[in-house]
């Protein structure tokens, strides 16, 4: 080590360093435009000048960047001389460069606006940047300086394009004037890097982070591009790496893993739209592929969300979006699933982004929106202006010169007509993905004939081979909420498996005991990151470190590159010990991500992980404010005294352990409810399955057959025999819930059997359940119609009705119509669905109409079967069922929701009317049979579980789970779960795909010994409170009670708050009138304090 | 312009429940939006445990404007906090004409998790509307 002084400040630094270096560790900053990190100094610019003394001799001005840090050299970098020598550098340089912005800016920085020297317009510096990165970091030496004095020049040998260059493009990247330009210096050509994040939209470095949500969040260096792993040169990034992290020689490594069972989820592949030729996907840069378009449209993709087209990157005006693209065709016979309500969301995100005038036309077949709120969410973006054109265009051309696109299509009526637009977004379909065919053929898993995996009905996560499960739209393609569901169930069906091995591999961790502060004035440690650049370079944190060590009771205040670093995390601990802290503020970036980890930290360091608290100046001030770094530093400064003054307040609080009841209550005896049951039976808990029927089964009962053949009654009493024969579950048929208290964990039930002989007044016994979670397996029914003369002629029926029939016998008991001789049989979708009084889609009515119009054709293929449809939603591998009910000649005519078919009974005859949109003439058909494809309604006592439960409905009365795609099984409420038709329409393998789903996530309850409960709940203040009990009724968990007890004599009121149910909402901290009730760590006056400091007064 | 000659640039306290809100705040960061520096953001777990009595506070010690966001109603992390929350601000509005405070320094919006831009949007939006009205009567 020596020591030096730089501008009178004594500093220690490591031998061997230049002057400017050392200066830069120090903190102190000198402007250069020649030096760079990782080259050599070279002096040229001389911006970097500094006026230097040695052993006290006179001074004299020198480069920074050459001259060597000696022991005991004096130094100044902004003296009078420093500063005016420098600005005649730098009008030097704009004089020779005026039109350089990386010379302009450094000018302004150093208050010089324009030079006063005659111009000499070269667009070259001599700052040798480029020449030195060459040659030094890429060994090439492709280009260097050439000619004396004046006409010194950088220039590739002989001044034409080298062979030499690997066209990295460095120096191009480097040169602050914009001189060097690649094709003028290269015979090869660049190869930008295609960013497979953004579709190959825009490219990328070769080390880079592989997308912005990237786990971990970290960069990676791609060995096919980068040039250090190429050729052994380069190594710049290990130069700037600041954490060091840096490492040429990791190695790809191979790990064997023993496990008792695989799950295979490997996704999907995106039709390769370039084989639908007549899209032109290949030849024209406006037909891009809806994955390509989400890019597009997405904030961190090639245009920054800004809505353009490829071509000219100019705005379009007129979109369209062509669907069915590698779906639903001869090659291909299913449907994608997803790509309806793809193209209908990319379409309104792209109007929110570019504004309502942007116009969006959807060219499609079938509008298949048949997930739960999706018809509703296809609604809106009618009503936002989205066009949906029913057409599936034959082909897209390109008008050379604009490189606009014409689609030709012909309308319902026959028009034929041609669309102008500036960009084609094609809505491509999943394929199974390319690894399909090498886990066929080396684990021998069995795949469809769509060449997606092959799963049994009633085993929907189970590959062909044991112990391998399946999730995913490997097995069909899905959305978000199936995908997650489905992964829940595989997860559920490992966990029984592997049941006995459960929590053998888990180390519990350990904490140091925690050290009693109370009683001690508060000892602020402040911690202030950088994040990089992602604070600091809006923020100036040293600043703001100054200004917190100022705050009240903070003893020590510091700033690091990146607080959540592990080596920041074990100095933090190191601080609290030495300076013997009490409370830590980290001012950095979101709590809701980083402050389990700090609180983690602070607890490693014997503190109590309450007495803690952060300040957002990450999210809050740099990110948002990245043009007033002024105002931004202000801010930041606000937030950490805002933080400090809470963290002042903050009290040691202790999370209560409560031990966990290992056994589940599934209400509902259907196919869920039993597939639920049986799963958390085989992991290893008890249930208590709970059916309001005296028979298990639900609607399972009522299906007879399936589109692909199997009959489910089989498997169904098969399933309820393993039920009945499991000794962990208890079954009480026959039953109802009366009350349901308690909390996750810890819930206890009162049930009531045998209620049906209750009439009698005998029978029926009360009994009281403890358990850990609830599973919501409710189900649903199907509607009565009150239309279309059903319950008026035994000739109309529900589909579940004819099936019934069509699998029982050949002679319908009540009309005497024998199958077989059936000649017409009219089906009308949509009875009770998608109107206004039910807005949404059943889902399953579409593929059971299929089923059973396939059915009366194989019992009588002369029958003429008509299918009155709105949109055929036969989803998935359905679809093939449906070209199959086609081909035998079943005819589907399609309705407008307001012009519904109109059915009359004329002489004992059945007439259907309606108006075929093709033909667009009125049709009659004469019918023996008119069968209604009824709605799937909601269980209409859903609302008193609800409450009982406190877990909400959705508009239509189904269940609300608590995120639509994220978490499609759970509630809000925690250890409460949901599965089946309660949730939403579905069908048989859906069902109990989330009934397992349902199962995984409850076992994450089960499985533990004891949960801890948050600290942050509410807190009576006796003497306060005066039992007015304003805050009983608003409190939403019915966690707050009115008790009296006995003080000095007298009745005294207050409320107790019952711990388990407290979720710390603080509505009763709101209500209360007299400051007698406050949630932990949210108190009044701790909330309070912020303001004041917000405000700056006391 | 103040009497000083300075700009005014108004101080507003914003409170955020923890599960939208503050996340939809978090998503203009992420996203990079860009918003007036005026707005401390104060986080709580629901918009309904903010006492009227902060907001009255607040605004009489000189903050020039307060805005209560929470979740979308039927999205509340507690079922209906921010209902509750709702009905407060009815309160809160007849407590600031006791006081002789204008009612547009008081807001109450929904903002959810997926909402970056209205976050920035109605920041924006409130730190004009403040700039408009001038500073608070109480401000020393």
């Amino acid at each position: 080590m020596i020591s030096l002084t730089i501008n009178d400040k004594k500093i220690e630094i490591e031998e061997g360093l230049t002057l400017l270096k050392a200066a830069d560790k120090a903190g102190i900053k000198i402007p250069t435009l020649c030096s760079h990190k990782a080259l050599s100094p070279y002096g040229a610019c001389r911006l970097c000048l500094v006026e230097i003394s040695k052993n006290g001799g006179p001074p004299e001005i020198q480069a920074s960047c050459t001259y060597p840090a000696l022991e005991g050299l004096v130094v100044q970098t902004d003296s009078e001389r420093v500063i005016k020598t420098r600005k005649i550098m730098i009008e030097l340089l704009m004089a020779r460069c005026p039109d350089s912005e990386e010379i302009k800016n450094l000018a302004r920085e150093l208050g010089v606006e324009k030079t006063r020297i005659k111009l000499k317009n070269k667009d070259c510096t001599l700052c040798g940047l480029c020449v030195r990165m060459c040659e030094e970091r890429m060994g090439r030496a492709a280009i260097s300086f050439s000619g004396r004095g004046p006409r010194r020049e950088v220039t590739s040998p002989f001044g034409k394009p080298s062979d030499v260059c690997q066209a990295c493009g460095a120096c191009d990247f480097i040169c602050p004037t914009g001189k060097i330009r690649l094709p003028e210096v290269s015979k090869n050509e660049p190869h930008p890097i295609p960013f497979e994040h953004n579709m190959g939209l825009n490219s990328r470095p070769a080390v880079y982070i592989p997308y912005p949500q990237a786990i971990p969040n970290k960069a990676t260096i791609d060995d096919r591009y980068c040039v250090h792993m190429l050729r052994d040169e380069c190594e710049i990034c290990k130069e700037f790496c600041e954490a060091d992290a840096i490492d040429y020689d990791q190695k790809e490594e191979k790990i064997d893993l023993k496990v008792g069972s695989v799950i295979f989820s490997p996704g999907y592949d995106i039709f390769n739209a370039g084989e639908k030729l007549e899209y032109g996907y290949l030849n024209y840069p406006n037909v891009v592929t809806a994955l390509e378009f989400e890019r597009i449209l997405s904030t961190s993709g090639p245009y920054e969300g800004k809505v353009l087209r490829p071509s000219d990157k100019l705005a379009p005006k007129r979109i369209a979006f062509i669907q069915c693209v590698g779906s639903r065709d001869t090659e291909r016979d299913y449907c994608s699933s997803i790509c309806c309500m793809y193209a209908t969301k990319e379409a309104i995100i792209a109007k929110e982004h570019a504004g309502k005038d942007l116009e969006c036309d959807i060219f499609f077949m079938d509008l298949r929106a048949f997930g739960k709120g999706f018809d509703a969410y296809y609604e809106r973006a009618k009503e936002l202006g989205v066009k949906y054109i029913r057409c599936r265009p034959s082909s897209v051309e390109e008008i050379q010169n604009t490189k606009n696109l014409k689609i030709n299509y012909v309308t319902d009526d026959g028009k034929r007509l041609t669309g102008k637009y500036d960009l084609v977004v094609l809505s491509v379909g999943i394929q199974p993905p390319e690894l399909a065919k090498k886990l066929n053929s080396k684990f021998g898993i069995k795949l469809n004939e769509h060449g997606f995996c092959w799963t049994d009905t009633f085993r929907p996560v189970e590959s062909s081979k044991e112990g391998i499960f399946v999730c995913g739209p490997f097995t069909e393609p899905k959305d978000i909420p199936e995908t997650v569901t489905q992964a829940g169930g595989a997860a559920s069906k490992v966990l029984s498996l592997l049941s006995e091995a459960r929590g053998t591999l888990i180390k519990a961790k350990e904490y140091p005991p925690e050290k009693d502060v109370t009683g001690q004035s508060p000892r602020i440690g402040v911690f202030i990151c950088h994040c990089g650049s992602n604070i600091a370079g809006v923020v100036n944190v040293p600043e703001v470190v100054e200004y917190a060590k100022t705050l009240p009771d903070v003893v020590y205040a510091e700033n690091n590159l990146y607080t959540c670093s592990n080596d920041t995390q074990e100095r933090i601990k190191d601080l609290i010990k030495e300076h013997n802290l009490n409370r830590v503020v980290v001012a950095s970036c979101t709590p809701r991500t980083h402050e389990p980890l700090f609180r983690n930290t602070v607890r490693e360091a014997r503190l109590n992980s309450y007495l803690f608290e952060m300040a957002n100046i990450r999210d809050q001030c740099s990110w948002v404010h990245m043009h007033e770094p002024e105002k931004a530093t202000q801010k930041s400064k606000d937030l950490v005294r805002m933080a400090v003054s809470k963290v002042r307040l903050l009290e040691p609080l202790q999370r209560r352990k409560v031990s966990v009841n290992h056994s589940a209550l599934v209400i509902g005896g259907g196919l869920s409810g039993i597939s639920a049951a049986m799963e958390i039976a085989e992991q290893g808990y008890e249930v208590y399955l709970v059916e309001k029927e005296k028979q298990l089964g639900g609607n399972l009962r009522r299906i007879h057959f399936l589109l692909n053949g199997e009959k489910p009654q089989k498997q169904m009493a098969f399933l309820i025999e393993r039920v009945k024969g499991n000794d962990k579950i208890h079954l009480y048929t026959d039953t109802k819930i009366l009350n349901i208290e308690g909390f996750f964990g810890n819930f206890k039930t009162t049930i009531e059997t045998g209620s049906a002989k209750q009439k009698t007044g005998s029978g029926s016994k009360k009994i009281e359940i403890n358990h850990g979670v609830v599973i919501v397996a409710t189900g649903a029914r199907e509607y009565k119609p009150t239309e279309y003369l059903y319950g008026e002629d035994e000739k109309v029926m529900t589909q579940l009705e004819l099936e019934k029939w069509l699998a029982a016998s050949s002679e319908h008991k009540e009309t005497g119509i024998d199958t077989r001789a059936l000649k017409t049989v009219v089906m009308i979708q949509c009875v009770g669905s998608r109107d206004d009084e039910r807005p949404y889609c059943s889902r399953v009515c579409c593929s059971e109409a299929v089923k059973n119009a396939i059915k009366i054709k194989e019992i009588n293929p002369r029958a003429n079967v008509f299918v009155l449809y709105r949109d055929m939603r036969t989803y998935g591998f359905r679809e093939s069922y449906y070209t199959k009910a086609r081909q035998m000649g079943v005819i589907f005519i399609r309705y407008e929701k307001d012009k519904k078919p109109e059915v009359a009974k004329q002489n004992g005859v059945l007439k259907v009317s309606l108006v075929d949109p093709i033909l667009g003439m009125p049709v009659t058909i004469n019918t023996n049979l008119l069968v209604l494809s009824a709605a799937t309604i909601p269980h209409p006592k859903n609302k008193d579980l609800a409450q009982m439960l406190k877990i909400p409905l959705d508009q239509d009365n189904f269940f609300l789970e608590a995120h639509m795609k994220l978490r499609p099984v759970d509630f809000a409420t925690e250890g409460v779960f949901l599965c089946g038709l309660a949730h939403s329409a579905k069908s048989i393998e859906e069902s109990i795909t989330q009934a397992c789903g349902a199962a995984a996530r409850a076992s994450t309850i089960l499985s533990k010994e004891t949960i801890e409960l948050e600290a942050n709940i509410s807190q009576v203040i006796d003497e306060n409170c005066d039992g007015c009990a304003y805050c009983i009724d608003p409190c939403p968990y019915n966690a707050i009670t009115l008790i009296e007890y006995m003080k000095d004599g007298a009745i005294k009121k207050t409320v107790e708050v019952d711990e388990s149910a407290c979720k710390g909402c603080g509505v009763c901290q709101a209500t209360c009138p007299k400051i007698g009730i406050f949630v932990r760590g949210f108190k009044l006056e701790q909330i309070s304090a912020m303001v004041n400091a917000a405000l700056e007064v006391s | 312009m103040n009497n000083t000659g300075e700009k005014f640039e108004p101080l507003i306290i914003g409170f955020c429940c923890n599960w939208c809100s503050y996340a939809g705040a978090d998503l203009a960061g992420t996203s990079r939006m860009q918003y007036p520096t005026n707005i401390r953001i104060i986080r709580v777990m629901c918009s309904g445990m903010i006492h009227p009595n902060l907001v009255i506070d607040a605004l009489t010690k000189g903050a020039d404007g307060v805005i209560i966001c929470g979740c979308h109603p039927g999205d509340c992390h507690y079922l209906d906090g921010n209902l509750k929350a709702e009905k407060r601000a009815d309160a809160i509005r007849l407590m600031l004409e006791d006081f002789g405070i204008e009612d547009e320094r008081f807001r109450l919006e929904w903002v959810s998790a997926s909402e970056g831009p209205k976050f920035a949007q109605v920041m924006t939006e409130f730190t004009e509307t403040i700039k408009k009205l001038g500073p608070s009567p109480f401000k020393t």
